[in-house]
């Protein structure tokens, strides 16, 4: 069942490559594009911290507001 | 603000009062699927958005992402399928159709079925628990599943029946009083026992550095022998009562059939408790493991995989208490051997609770104990 996830190419400045390369001697990581990967993905999700879209109106929130004061939550 | 919901918006799937209106005067039109309670508990998990960003059971894609790579087709991190099993022979709708699922008889949700497929259950259970071992409870679970899954969006009719409905919140509900409260940072702790000191001075080590605890018990099948639901949420109900600053603590159920998956499941435990808004989360030593299919810590290491997980574990060592240190500790911090470590093991407590003896008080709050007295048999059958 298992099959690769597919991948795709990017290109960086070959001595950045070999920064990395020797950065990642002796941690977990087994190549330079996981090592990419990693930070990438770390980079991607600090930039879309804080942001998220609503999905329910003043009145649902209200309502909300209402259990949680009947169940003794809020005051 | 508290933590964003997994994915960037948190899911809500319930069908609009005229729409489900309609849908239930015509439902005699639909094709209809009586599922178990492990997955109407799943439907109501998708429709209230504690599985966000998931509006479905998964299709075969997703699947196939989440086994090869613990991440949704997106790259969203995900570790533990959530699908619909069933008989090949006992379907009698195609791709395409719309069905009514069923718990108990009950019409809990609509379904559009976009993936009917087939699937490998030892390639799902080796990715899933790392073992095809059925002794595993988990693997067990899969060898039983039905040959096929049908994968699609659904949207909820109903609730389903459940215990304790005034103990549940759903994600939006905590979400709106944890800001409320104006906490921004907040330690979930998930549980399945009832509670002891150890416990509860893991809880409030990690409670020191956020500024809301979020106490989790898992509510729902459980195996022969484990403490009850009632008990584990009395138990818990007294400790609060007497010990925590209700300021900073809140309890309220997950309802969830534990996978016992260890680390992977740590990483689900994680999501689900991101979506009601918490940023951190405790893990234990084995959490949510069985028997010795993972390493004790394993469960802790597997967050180094997620630096877009957002959410933090906070690791600990298990609690215990030190003749030595004359405290309760944990082994990082105690410098003594084991034979001045003190700690109250399931079968003494099973004991302690038929002969009626007292726990220690650096074992159990008198107040717990007395709690958990009060129930005739607090052992499931």
């Amino acid at each position: 069942m298992p099959e690769q996830r597919k991948h795709t190419t990017v290109s960086i400045p070959t001595p950045l490559y070999r920064n990395i390369k020797k950065r990642i001697e002796g941690t977990g990581f087994t190549s330079v594009s996981d090592y990419v990967t990693y930070v990438l993905r770390e980079v991607l999700a600090s930039l879309e911290e804080g942001t998220s879209e609503e999905v329910f109106s003043k009145e649902e929130e209200d309502r909300v507001k209402d259990r949680l004061r009947a169940l003794g939550y809020l005051d | 603000m508290v933590n964003r919901p997994h994915g960037g918006k948190l899911v809500r799937r319930k069908l609009g009062e005229k729409v489900r209106d309609r849908v239930l005067e015509e439902i005699g039109e639909y094709p209809k699927i009586e599922i178990r309670d492990v997955n109407a508990v799943d439907v109501m998990s998708i429709a209230d958005g504690v599985y966000s960003p998931l509006s479905g059971f998964m299709m075969s894609d997703e699947l196939q992402s989440v086994l090869v790579d613990m991440r949704l087709p997106d790259d969203t991190p995900w570790t533990i399928p959530s699908v619909l099993d069933m008989d090949r022979g006992s379907i009698d709708f195609e791709e395409g159709d719309s069905v009514i699922l069923l718990s108990r008889g009950k019409p809990i949700a609509r379904m559009y079925v976009e993936d009917i497929y087939t699937y490998d259950k030892a390639g799902y259970a080796r990715s899933v628990f790392g073992t095809e071992d059925p002794a595993h409870p988990g693997v067990k679970r899969v060898m039983e599943m039905g040959d096929t899954l049908i994968g699609g969006e659904l949207e909820q009719i109903a609730e389903m029946d459940a215990p304790f409905p005034d103990h549940y919140l759903t994600p939006h509900e905590t979400r709106v009083l944890f800001n409320e409260r104006g906490w921004k940072t907040i330690v979930a702790f998930q549980t399945r026992n009832v509670s002891h000191v150890g416990h509860e001075f893991l809880q409030k080590t990690a409670a020191t550095f956020v500024d809301g605890l979020f106490i989790n018990p898992v509510i729902g099948k459980k195996k022969s022998g484990d403490f009850r639901d009632d008990v584990i949420l009395k138990t818990y109900e007294e400790l609060i009562k007497h010990y925590f600053p209700k300021e900073i603590t809140h309890m309220s159920i997950l309802r969830y059939e534990m996978k016992y998956a260890g680390p992977k499941e740590a990483i689900h435990h994680a999501i689900m408790r991101k979506n009601f808004g918490c940023t951190h989360i405790i893990i234990g030593r084995d959490h949510a493991g069985v028997g010795n299919y993972y390493g004790p810590y394993e469960a802790q290491e597997i967050f180094k995989q997620f630096p877009d997980l957002g959410m933090e574990p906070m690791a600990f060592q298990a609690f215990f208490y030190c003749h030595k240190c004359g405290n309760i500790v944990n082994a990082k911090i105690c410098p003594h051997p084991k034979e001045h470590h003190d700690s109250l093991s399931g079968t003494k407590m099973r004991e302690m609770l038929k002969t009626g003896e007292v726990p220690k008080p650096h074992h159990m709050r008198k107040e717990v104990f007395d709690a958990l007295r009060s129930f005739e048999n607090p052992f499931v059958e």
